[in-house]
């Protein structure tokens, strides 16, 4: 970034203090990152979201506009802009217009750290983890808001679910973060994933026992706190209509669903880089394109996306295929089950890494070979479901 | 490398805490004021990361908007009819606050123009995590301990209160 400023100001603005072109440069990185970058994610992801789940409910889903529906997301949002934009008589309007930006800066300025490649990240903070669980807090409060602003009770109770839901899920989410933050000895994103190695025995994911329970603890944690199924109470359509965004329509309601799928994305992103290596790409591959080319950090950017969709893809497919959960049984798998075992992993990593400094390549590769089976045994079930519902549309992708 | 843009920065940091603080004091709208909490512990913590202490600055975003300012809407917005008191901060005995206030104020004013500051020159921005959890863990080890033992004894207190309300109602019920 710096660097950047600095040849931007000696090329072409040098009649400029270079504090000036620092800013300009900033809010330009800011700018690209929120508009060319996170706005057609969470399009995409919208896109295969609904690809997926008209495929799971035997449909065919959004096709028509643009080459396999690809587009639709680019409908659908100019759709939302022409729309009228419905404000309730009895709603609290300023934090009724205010709570959708809220909730759209908590996601979005996750993007600011999140490590795309070696050297392409907008800024690597030192606590860029604990800055990442920060944000989510800045959605709590724009989605309390949205949820009082409303004036609605269905609204209201959706607010205080998600409120209360997130919260709770910040406590297990840190206890698993913890445990690659031990291994890795900093808080930083990059080195935490520096710290680890392209291949999947040097992911913190094989590391030991502990370690691979906190993913799974993580990956609970983080799809409870998006809000997405099967613990999306705070949306729950059979008992508060739609939760916290009932009352809006339009561009608003648009932009609460934008910052769901940026955080779908957000929750691949933290997922890999704690656990599963990051953009890591093997040396000889990266050497066969010369290590300090620009096709190396592309390489890199395409193993980090490849990791968080195939995550990305597994949290879709559980939201349509499993059922929602209840409230007290919600509360109580946060409270008796996920932050007791983060606890134990904490300190079990801790322990660990006393007794064994170097770690164990027995424990790796046993590790590694579970989770194979339990890749094949899925890939078996999901067969099996397929032969099973005999529908011609759900083997041809591309009807 | 933003030395000279820090003045600006300071000064917009400044103006964020001091409205919302101001939009907390006179506000007669609870709800607002709750909300308006979240500009002053914005600002904080831009000032934290201003000074390079990045650990606190984080802290300051995911302890005090995460939890305490959730937790006060909680309260707030639990409390039935809250939008409707509009009394707030109108009539708490001026004849006492004021002089108070004004102490206050000329107190403050006289430390801050009489003491010597010191104007570090180099702000040296280093990571801090590290250093804080060494300290935390040798030197000030004893207090750190201490208020441990004291949020446990909260969380026990806090459980032991609402499972004694759970009791007493399930006992109307039968």
């Amino acid at each position: 970034m710096e660097n950047f400023a600095i040849h931007i100001h000696e090329s072409y603005l040098y009649g400029l203090p270079l504090s000036v072109v620092n800013l300009i440069v900033m809010f330009g990185a800011a700018f690209v990152v929120l508009l060319g970058f996170v706005a057609p994610f969470a399009g995409l992801l919208s896109f295969i979201e609904r690809r997926i789940a008209a495929r799971i409910q035997c449909r065919i889903g959004p096709n028509r506009v643009g080459p396999q529906g690809l587009l639709q997301f680019l409908a659908d949002g100019v759709k939302s802009l022409f729309k009228e934009d419905l404000i309730p008589k009895v709603a609290d309007k300023p934090l009724f217009i205010i709570a959708p930006y809220l909730v759209f800066l908590g996601m979005f300025t996750s993007f600011v750290v999140l490590p795309f490649s070696s050297q392409w990240i907008v800024a690597d903070l030192n606590v860029g983890i604990l800055y990442l669980f920060a944000t989510a807090a800045i959605t709590v409060v724009g989605l309390v808001m949205a949820g009082w602003g409303s004036g609605s009770k269905w609204s209201m109770l959706g607010g205080m679910r998600s409120a209360a839901q997130i919260i709770s899920y910040e406590i297990p989410t840190g206890l698993a973060a913890l445990t690659a933050i031990l291994l890795a000895g900093s808080l930083s994103l990059q080195e935490i994933i520096a710290a680890q190695g392209p291949h999947p025995w040097q992911w913190y994911f094989f590391d030991n026992p502990f370690t691979f329970i906190a993913f799974f603890i993580l990956f609970v944690a983080l799809v409870a706190e998006g809000n997405r199924a099967p613990f999306d109470l705070p949306e729950a359509e059979t008992e508060l209509v739609s939760g916290y965004n009932t009352e809006y329509s339009g561009m608003r309601f648009l932009f609460f669903f934008f910052a769901e799928w940026a955080h779908l994305y957000v929750l691949g992103a933290i997922l890999t880089t704690l656990f599963l290596g990051g953009w890591q790409v093997p040396e000889s591959l990266l050497a066969s394109v010369g290590a300090e080319s620009i096709a190396a950090r592309i390489l890199e950017l395409v193993f980090f996306q490849l990791k968080i969709y195939v995550l990305v893809f597994l949290v879709v497919q559980l939201r349509w295929t499993v059922p929602r959960v209840r409230m007290d049984q919600m509360m109580d798998m946060c409270w008796k089950y996920l932050v007791p075992i983060g606890f134990f992993c904490v300190a079990g990593v801790a322990i660990w890494m006393m007794l064994f400094p170097d770690g164990v390549s027995f424990v790796k590769y046993l590790l590694i070979a579970f989770s194979s089976a339990m890749v094949l045994y899925y890939f078996y079930k999901v067969y099996r479901n397929f032969k099973d519902s005999r529908a011609e549309l759900e083997l041809n992708p591309f009807v | 490398m933003l030395d000279s843009l820090q003045p600006l920065v300071f000064g917009m940091l400044a103006l964020i805490i001091f409205i919302s603080a101001a939009f907390i004091t006179f506000s007669r709208n609870l709800i607002y004021s709750a909300f308006a909490l979240l500009g002053s512990f914005t600002g904080v913590a831009g000032l934290f990361a201003m000074l390079g202490a990045d650990f606190l600055a984080v802290v300051q975003l995911l302890v005090y908007i995460g939890g305490i300012m959730v937790l006060y809407l909680f309260a707030v917005l639990m409390t039935s009819g809250i939008g409707d008191v509009r009394l707030t901060n109108r009539s708490i005995a001026v004849k006492i606050a004021l002089p108070l206030a004004l102490v206050l104020f000329f107190s403050l004013g006289k430390l801050i123009f009489e003491t010597e500051w010191f104007a570090q020159q180099t702000v040296k921005i280093a990571p801090t995590t590290a250093a804080i959890g060494d300290l935390l863990l040798t030197k000030y080890l004893l207090p750190f301990e201490l208020v441990s033992v004291l949020l446990l004894s909260t969380l026990i207190g806090s459980v032991a209160l609402a499972r004694q309300e759970l009791r007493n109602s399930k006992e109307n019920h039968d």
